[in-house]
């Protein structure tokens, strides 16, 4: 079985700044990969270019053999890439299930309909709402996104990547600004995720993060230093280095 | 050869008053990103107020100043009681923008009336001028010097002086600029107003050539907006370098070809917001 | 509730004919055509985030083919139609594709331009469009032998057209593409993260909005059997950037009460005040500062709020 991505010798700059520095990387399928690494490190950037929002300047992108390096980003959902963002970007005037069945939509050849409504009680509808069950949002299916709090966003953002039934998930910085509480809600969310998901987490808290992770990829300045397990990483010189500074 | 020569001339001036027009607009957009689409009927407006300091008995020079005084603080009105509380909708400051110039357009119908008001070169510069055997309306090359002396003002401006660093560092990234405690509030006044006065004056100035006419600011507006999009925002020589492209464009093209003026002039425009989106020196994407 | 409102104001408007005069039934056919141009406009503005100062090139457009179809070369009625509405949208799709290389005021300033240039040609061009003196001399056409003629006829025929064209933008809205257009319009980038075609989308709305349009203008050449190039001005899309504003973007019912509004402000108040441009930019900015979702939204939540009240 082809690895769930592989990166060769990426690289990107922005103006003078090289923000991505021939990179390389593999994850496995199923794998569990937290990318760590000091603001400015590069993270989600790279996880801009694994999406297509970004282009690499130069190197390759593969999701489970398909080289996606040329692809245009609004083909990446279709091949089962699927990402949460650290802003939150969900529609603010929509429902929570209007936010989730959308998300499906955007994978399904039903978007081009445009004679039959969207109805209310549409097979789409139907699995947003067990969608959002299993996030524990069920009850708070018909408010607005608006209307419900910071916490409850993040989850949403949980639902609607995994709505997708992706077979590589990005999630950035998916506990950024939750609670004590939140955070064991939506870590436990993710460690619910199937194997047959593989996740690359970009996280901060690194309780949380260490916990979860099988390998652990740091980067600095766009590139990848050290990399490994989590006993390997913690006490590698490197990584004290770029993090404490000496 | 003579009439070359003066179409060149008229290319020059119409340039000259263009770059008086847009490096308003430029600046405007540049720091505050509204398309200030009201910079036509200002620019009219100066030459309206201008023509009635004149046919009170002043001279240019009084209503040159009289104008860029009345416009900037017509500007610095709209931009406080207006646009101020649109921040954050572009969208609705383009649209109050719009329906200011078209309040503006009627107001000058309502008080100066439907026929062009003519505007009658400064005696000192009604003579000709000849040289390399050839003959130029003297007022045209005036209006030549002008607005070079006015483009290395504004030049200083930008790059000598506080202000001008802080208007360059707004222009570069605002949300930085107010982290460094640059005031926004009274920069975004002072450049509103700076750019409504530079238009007023380039209205009156350009009062000889054109007259003060309705619907002088329908034909002066799409051609600031060529001028800033063929420039780039972000970039003062660009737009004095495109106000001179597109003012040879549309005085060669309305001699040459008039039923194609208007394709001719907003081809290159279409072209390049369509190729090259920062404008051929730009730094901003429109 | 709603379908029995609907069907009340469709009986209503079905019926004004018989006890109306002549020229509130022409002011009918005339809000209905403003309605119709303002709806089409309404989809790329208020659904799909993309606000156009040109959008008047495509009644125009509509209009000066079938003028001159008819004109000049004689052609019948029901061909014109078909040349003018696909001519129309064909360039639709070439200006979809200009403009939408551009995004916010790069888009605005794309579709002001070319509508400009077809503006200035239509002044110009004096040999295919008679510049400024217009092209007058135009038929109505005689659906199934009914003489258009008759004021009350055509409002019924106008009627007709604007039912069907509100019925089959209000499928599309509500469809599943509907959604995504929406979707574009609040989350570009998202939508592309979650696999929608933006630019696609986008595309596509700006062609229905231009074939719409152009259906508007087929009505408007017919309705006032002259055409001329204000009709192109930025004035004119201004006006149907009002309606739409007004009213309130991104509904269904918003444009079409905009466009009924500004039609008796125009009729009305052209009377009594003359001073029409001054009046729209005042509303333009007005709306724009107090009521910005438009009348139609801001309406509706007064009432909800009235309601709430007694319940």
């Amino acid at each position: 079985m082809s690895n769930a991505l592989e990166i060769h010798h990426l690289n990107k700059s922005f103006g003078g700044v090289k923000v991505t520095q021939d990179l390389s990387l593999t994850v496995k399928p199923g794998e569990r990969r937290l990318i760590i690494g000091p603001n400015g490190a590069g993270k989600t950037t790279l996880f801009s270019q694994i999406s297509g929002e970004i282009i690499s300047d130069s190197g390759s992108i593969s999701v489970f053999g398909k080289d996606i390096t040329k692809s245009p980003a609004h083909l990446r959902a279709h091949v089962g890439v699927s990402r949460t963002y650290q802003i939150i970007t969900l529609f603010p005037k929509n429902t929570l299930t209007h936010n989730v069945a959308l998300a499906m939509l955007g994978i399904s050849k039903h978007k081009w309909s445009t004679i039959n409504k969207l109805k209310a009680d549409d097979e789409l509808f139907v699995k947003a709402l067990e969608l959002l069950d299993q996030v524990g949002l069920k009850h708070r299916a018909n408010m607005l996104i608006s209307e419900i709090s910071y916490g409850e966003q993040r989850r949403v953002e949980i639902a609607i990547a995994m709505s997708q039934n992706p077979s590589l998930l990005l999630l950035d910085e998916p506990l950024a600004g939750l609670s004590h509480d939140e955070r064991i809600i939506v870590r436990d969310l993710i460690i619910a995720i199937p194997k047959k998901t593989t996740i690359i987490m970009i996280e901060h808290d690194m309780d949380v993060a260490l916990s979860f992770a099988e390998t652990i990829s740091v980067l600095h300045y766009g590139s990848l230093i050290v990399e490994g397990d989590r006993d390997y990483v913690v006490n590698h010189p490197r990584t004290r280095e770029v993090y404490l500074g000496h | 050869m003579q009439i070359w020569a003066i179409q060149t001339l008229n290319s020059l001036a119409l340039g000259g008053l263009l770059f008086l027009l847009s490096s308003g607009f430029a600046l405007i957009f540049g720091l505050m990103r509204i398309a200030n689409l009201t910079h036509g009927a200002l620019f009219m407006l100066g030459a309206y107020v201008g023509a009635t300091v004149m046919a009170a008995g002043f001279g240019m020079l009084t209503a040159a100043a009289s104008s860029m005084l009345v416009i900037a603080i017509v500007g610095g009105l709209i931009e406080r009681l207006i646009l101020r509380r649109l921040t954050g909708n572009p969208q609705g400051q383009v649209l109050a923008t719009l329906g200011l110039a078209f309040i503006i357009a009627d107001f000058c119908l309502v008080v100066w009336g439907g026929d062009p008001i003519p505007i009658n070169t400064p005696d000192m510069f009604q003579a000709a001028v000849s040289f390399w055997g050839l003959t130029f309306p003297m007022y045209r090359l005036v209006i030549l010097v002008i607005s070079c002396i006015i483009g290395i003002a504004l030049y200083l401006l930008l790059e000598k002086t506080r202000l001008g660093a802080m208007i360059r560092a707004g222009v570069d990234d605002m949300q930085m600029a107010r982290a460094v405690g640059i005031p926004a509030s009274q920069l975004f006044t002072i450049v509103f107003c700076l750019g409504a006065g530079l238009a007023g004056l380039g209205g009156i100035l350009g009062g000889p050539i054109f007259n003060a006419y309705p619907g002088l600011d329908a034909d002066m507006l799409p051609l600031a907006l060529i001028v800033v999009i063929l420039g780039g925002v972000g970039s003062l020589v660009g737009t004095f370098i495109a106000s001179f492209i597109v003012g040879f464009i549309y005085s060669f093209g309305i001699a040459l070809i008039p039923d194609l003026a208007y394709v001719i002039l907003f081809l290159p425009m279409v072209i390049v917001i369509a190729f090259k989106p920062t404008g051929l020196f730009g730094t901003i994407r429109t | 509730m709603k379908k029995t409102a609907t069907l009340l104001v469709v009986a209503f408007l079905i019926s004004i004919p018989f006890y109306s005069g002549e020229y509130y039934i022409n002011l009918g056919s005339q809000m209905l055509i403003a309605a119709i141009f303002a709806s089409s406009l309404n989809l790329l503005v208020g659904y799909g985030g993309l606000t156009s100062l040109g959008h008047a090139v495509y009644l125009g457009l509509s209009a000066y083919i079938t003028a001159w179809l008819i004109t000049k070369l004689g052609l019948g009625h029901a061909q014109t139609a078909v040349i003018a509405l696909t001519a129309t949208t064909i360039m639709g799709m070439i200006f979809g594709w200009i403009a939408l290389r551009a995004t916010g005021l790069g888009f605005l300033m794309l579709t002001l331009a070319l509508s400009q240039i077809f503006w200035g040609l239509a002044y110009r061009w004096v040999s295919m469009t008679n510049g400024d003196n217009g092209i007058s001399g135009i038929s109505r056409p005689s659906p199934f032998g009914v003489n258009l003629d008759d004021s009350n006829y055509f409002y019924w025929f106008v009627l007709i057209i604007f039912l069907a064209s509100i019925f089959i933008i209000s499928r599309i809205v509500h469809s599943p593409f509907g959604v995504s257009i929406c979707g574009t319009r609040d989350q570009s980038k998202r939508m592309t993260a979650l696999g929608f075609n933006v630019w696609l989308i986008r595309w596509i709305t700006f062609v229905l909005a231009s074939f719409f349009g152009a259906v508007a203008g087929l009505l408007y050449v017919y309705f006032h059997k002259y055409i001329h190039p204000t009709v192109m001005s930025i004035t004119s899309s201004a006006e149907a950037l009002l309606c739409v504003i007004a009213g309130g973007a991104g509904t269904l019912t918003g444009p079409i009460i905009g466009a009924f509004l500004v039609m008796i402000l125009k009729n009305y108040v052209s009377g009594y005040v003359e001073r029409w441009n001054m009046l729209l930019g005042a509303v333009f900015v007005f709306i724009v500062l107090f009521m910005p979702s438009g009348i139609t939204p801001w309406a509706a939540e007064k009432i909800r709020l009235i309601r709430n009240k007694f319940e």
